[in-house]
């Protein structure tokens, strides 16, 4: 890591202190009361207070999100494939495509709530469809902007659509796929926590509900944290996978002269 | 219409009717779409290429150089007529010739070697010999190539590390790994600067005289079609056909200084009128 690269993260990090400081002042200052907007350090309090009865929500928030995101992931891989290998399937599906991802997820919650009750359910499908979009369009993307020449080069070996799509497809879609995958897990979150906000008796959304309904400010905020948190973590973590796997595909700055 | 040979003439390609044919066009034709709307790309063209032998084509853009290029290996068919590639008709199934483009395409996420080696995951017999012993004897041979165009050590790099001369000799590479018995060029060095390009054409014919494979190379170029091809075919603005087909006897290895003798310079003129007379009477038709 280059000092440059230091010196970036330490005023990152100096901006996020920076925020809470400036929160708690404020708060402070005006006399804010706990029911409008509470200071970061209650917030923080009650986190660690509250902590074992958020610990059951909060797994139950992070399995439903990951289910859901698995399954949007495989649905996603798969038809982004069969949408980005064939021109025609491309133009025929889209048009439905984005006419179904522009349906705001919020109100398909209570169909799913209809078909399969409340509960895990429609939490896990609310974030599936919420996150397979952004999935389908990138590797459907990756496939459909293979170089013709290389694929004229391949054909002209006799390679079959398969030997082009497993040689040259598919790795070449692995820097759409993983970016992705950042985009797809925040919103499968999203998806977790709408569904649980609007119809379920467990999960972050849920805390978050009862306890707005109970003027639980502080808890509401710490609910928010956690969210905040875990969006983080996931966000992270699919960045180092990322890099892990399709490092080439942003290796360009530090080019070995030769 | 011959050429005079230079007078240590050796061994050029033989004359067309003693060498086996490696490529045959019998009246083909190629027209994209169908109706009215049907754009005549090549117009009925016959042309036979011998075994071995270097062919350049050459004429004005878009008169469907690279129509025949895409006829010979199998990616188009003809809208008529027929053609023939190593006793075989292109139909059914693609003739695995080595193919090679002005981009490169290497694959980003693979070093030169890997990228080199990718027709043999491809093609039978090294396709099913890949996974087992003979990985290191093909890593080898993508070396030993690497070697023959000056890239020797270079097969650990990785694509972004590389110049644009050296991606092309490696996309060379890539078109002669498996042998093929016929590699096909479509201007494979229209994006170089002048002084590679005439550098890679001592290279290209250098990997023609060693493996000898039948050669078809579409290209703008004169200097490029003299210093390379046996044998030059002008052809007409689109809907493509021959005009002319001129042998180029001049003595190989032919070196960049030749490019400025008489006898060559002479040869590119009559080219060149052949080109000029072909796009005015294109640019005269309604």
């Amino acid at each position: 890591m280059s000092v440059s690269d230091i010196r970036q993260k330490a005023w990152s990090a100096v901006l996020i202190v920076l925020f809470f400081v400036a929160w708690e002042l404020f708060c402070l200052i005006t006399g804010m009361s706990d029911l409008v907007l509470p200071r970061p350090s209650q917030i923080f309090v009650t986190l660690i207070e509250k902590f074992p009865l958020l610990w059951p929500h909060i797994v139950q928030t992070l399995v439903t999100t990951m289910i859901g995101f698995v399954l949007g992931v495989a649905l996603g891989v798969a038809l982004g494939a069969v949408i980005g290998v064939s021109r025609t399937a491309y133009d025929t599906c889209y048009p439905l495509l984005v006419g179904f991802s522009s349906i705001p997820k919020v109100a398909v919650v209570p169909i799913f709530v209809l078909w399969f009750g409340s509960g895990t359910v429609p939490a896990v499908l609310t974030s599936l469809s919420i996150c397979f979009f952004p999935i389908v369009v990138n590797i459907a993307t990756g496939l459909a902007t293979t170089e013709p020449e290389l694929e004229d080069v391949l054909k002209a070996l006799g390679a079959s659509k398969l030997d082009i799509l497993w040689n040259v497809g598919l790795p070449r879609t692995m820097p759409f796929f993983f970016a992705s995958l950042k985009v797809a897990i925040s919103y499968a979150f999203v998806g977790a926590v709408l569904s649980e906000t609007v119809a379920s008796n467990r999960g972050i959304g849920n805390v978050m509900m009862t306890a707005s309904s109970n003027f639980n400010v502080p808890l509401v905020f710490a609910g928010l944290f956690v969210l905040a948190g875990l969006g983080v973590a996931l966000y992270v973590l699919f960045s180092l996978i990322e890099g892990q796997v399709t490092g080439w595909a942003t290796r360009k700055d530090n080019v070995i002269a030769t | 219409m011959r050429m005079q040979p230079n007078s240590d003439f050796a061994g050029e390609v033989v004359p067309a009717g003693s060498a086996p044919t490696a490529i045959e066009l019998s009246e083909a034709s190629v027209t994209f779409g169908r109706g009215a709307r049907a754009v005549p790309a090549l117009s009925t063209t016959t042309l036979r290429i011998a075994d071995g032998e270097f062919v350049a084509l050459v004429g004005p853009s878009g008169c469907g150089k690279s129509t025949i290029l895409r006829l010979v290996s199998g990616l188009t068919r003809p809208t008529g007529g027929v053609v023939i590639v190593g006793g075989r008709e292109v139909a059914a199934r693609a003739m695995r010739v080595g193919m090679a483009f002005q981009n490169p395409t290497m694959l980003p996420w693979m070093t030169i070697e890997k990228n080199i080696m990718l027709p043999l995951k491809i093609v039978e017999p090294y396709r099913s010999q890949f996974r087992r012993l003979r990985k290191t004897e093909f890593r080898d041979k993508a070396n030993a190539l690497l070697e023959q165009v000056g890239l020797k050590g270079f097969g650990g790099r990785y694509p972004w590390q590389l110049s644009g001369g050296m991606l092309q000799r490696a996309n060379l590479c890539r078109a002669l790994i498996h042998e093929p018995r016929m590699l096909l060029l479509d201007e494979p060095f229209g994006a170089l600067d002048q002084f590679t390009r005439e550098e890679l054409w001592g290279i290209l014919q250098q990997l023609w005289m060693t493996h000898k494979p039948t050669v078809l190379l579409v290209t703008h170029d004169l200097r490029e079609a003299g210093f390379l091809a046996g044998r030059i075919c002008v052809m007409s603005a689109r809907p493509g056909r021959i005009l002319d087909d001129s042998r180029v006897d001049f003595a190989r290895p032919r070196t960049v200084a030749m490019t400025f003798e008489p006898d060559f310079v002479a040869l590119n003129q009559k080219l060149r009128a052949f080109i000029v007379e072909a796009r005015t009477s294109a640019q005269g038709e309604p």
